[in-house]
């Protein structure tokens, strides 16, 4: 280690500004004209807001074109205490991403002494989606979902981006990626305010079940593997990450459930 | 064209070490105590908005004395160095043997090339992966580094704290008593009340992030 970079002019507290000034940001050009090689994808995320909290939830699966890249892959992050992000399209910039967003979040928190709001939160992240904009137009798109507990309007929120870095909030679910379609017309009609989280999380992982039987690119629950999805839940206490031990069951009844 | 004086290099070193110590000394101490289950950083701080002891790093803390500005600079510039270390390889390599070379190297360059050097001392504290020792580090104002055991105490009452908590502490001592061999030392060393206590931990228990601070009331049972 060389001596502390005392002399960075005003980075604040953001880390991806500390990032540029040394000359470190994951930025990249594609030359003109160049076929962007294709590259794994990542597919359906969702989250649902229930009582208390949101509930987050991603399939496993990687795809390339039609063969399946990965199938243990993981989608959905914890991006600090109270909040998590999930992620869709090209895996290697959307986990590249995910980890910047997990760095800023816990420098900002060092740095200031107060973690940013959620709506910051989501603000920032909104940001480094429109940085990857130049990379969209080659093809390499990259959309996250970004769920939360407001610490101070104590409740959860959802909140889900497009492709410029459009930033929305979602009044009661949200979802991306190839399968967010079939998702979301599936809590569309199974989806009720006030759930427990329970609940939530079963409802997460049913949909999730749902988009794999008509999405090729997301993957179901792997029950001879033991692949289930991610799930993660968001109260007032934080954010949990729930254990195949607790997924593995609610996945073999979703299973059942849906057609 | 006037021709500048000379000053003999012991005299301006001399000079300056002691116009620093004088600075730190106006200022109030900190101590890092190992106890059984993490180390226990401690000071007399009555604000409870300026903070003299700060997260760092996953199992790193910091803490300064002398002049605030000072110490803040140092501080923030160490969690950019950790958190830029951590983000291009990996958080493994984020160590306090690193960071504490690095505030050595920073504190002793502004030492010799400033015109003031910084009225500051700061403390690095790692807890060990495997219950093994702790890493205590104490860095002075001219840079001098400073590898500690069990406990360690920066500020202008170091030598006092230092010698109290010789006298106080002891092997698999718990966090109740680290504390109160803490406050005790203080007692000892300073002359007066405390006007309130700024404490955090290292700690295990507390997953990645090992730091946590403290409700100092809680321990000395207001």
């Amino acid at each position: 280690m060389g001596p502390l970079p005392l002399d960075v002019p005003v980075p604040g507290a953001s880390f991806s500004d500390l990032l540029d000034l040394v000359g470190a940001s994951p930025t990249f050009s594609v030359p003109e004209g160049a076929n962007v090689p294709s590259a794994p994808e990542g597919t359906t995320v969702l989250a649902l807001r229930y009582h208390n909290g949101v509930v987050m939830a991603g399939d496993r699966r990687a795809t390339e074109g039609n063969l399946v890249a990965h199938r243990r892959i993981q989608k959905v992050f914890q991006a600090d205490h109270y909040s998590a992000v999930a992620i869709a399209g090209t895996a290697g910039l959307a986990i590249d991403m995910v980890k910047l967003f997990q760095v800023e979040l816990e420098h900002y928190e060092k740095i200031e002494g107060i973690r940013l709001s959620l709506e910051g939160k989501a603000s920032f992240l909104a940001r480094l989606v429109r940085g990857q904009l130049p990379m969209a137009f080659q093809g390499l798109v990259v959309v996250p979902l970004f769920a939360g507990y407001d610490e101070r309007l104590e409740f959860g929120r959802v909140y889900s981006f497009d492709i410029v870095g459009g930033r929305y909030e979602e009044i009661d679910f949200g979802s991306t990626g190839s399968g967010s379609r079939l998702a979301r017309s599936y809590l569309r009609t199974t989806y009720e305010d006030e759930m427990t989280g329970d609940d939530a999380a079963a409802l997460a992982v049913q949909a999730l079940v749902s988009a794999s039987q008509e999405d090729t690119a997301t993957g179901g629950p792997d029950l001879r593997r033991g692949i289930f999805p991610n799930v993660v839940r968001i109260d007032s206490d934080g954010v949990e990450e729930l254990s195949d031990d607790v997924i593995a069951p609610i996945s073999e009844s979703a299973m059942e459930t849906i057609r | 064209m006037t021709v500048p004086f000379y000053v003999a290099p012991e005299q301006l070193v001399r000079d300056k070490a002691e116009f620093a110590r004088k600075g730190i000394a106006r200022g109030r101490s900190i101590v890092a105590v190992d106890y059984s289950g993490g180390v226990l950083l401690l000071g007399e701080n009555p604000s409870t908005a300026l903070h003299k002891i700060s997260e760092v790093y996953d199992r790193i803390a910091f803490a300064g004395v002398g002049k605030y500005n000072e110490f803040e600079t140092l501080r923030k510039a160490g969690i950019r160095q950790a958190d830029l270390m951590g983000y291009l390889y990996s958080r493994d390599d984020v160590t306090a043997m690193g960071l504490a070379t690095a505030f050595a190297q920073t504190l002793g360059m502004i030492f010799t090339r400033d015109p003031k050097p910084f009225e500051v001392e700061v403390l690095i504290a790692e807890i060990s992966e495997d219950n093994g020792e702790h890493r205590l580090f104490r860095i002075s104002y001219d840079g001098t580094l400073y590898d500690e055991r069990n406990f360690v105490a920066i500020g202008g009452k170091a030598e006092q704290l230092t010698e109290a908590l010789e006298e106080l502490w002891h092997e698999g001592i718990s966090l109740e008593e680290a504390f109160a061999a803490g406050v005790e030392a203080f007692r000892r060393a300073e002359d007066r009340e405390s006007e309130g206590w700024e404490a955090a931990v290292l700690e295990d228990t507390n997953g990645r992030r090992a730091f946590r601070r403290l409700d100092a009331d809680q321990f000395i049972g207001k």
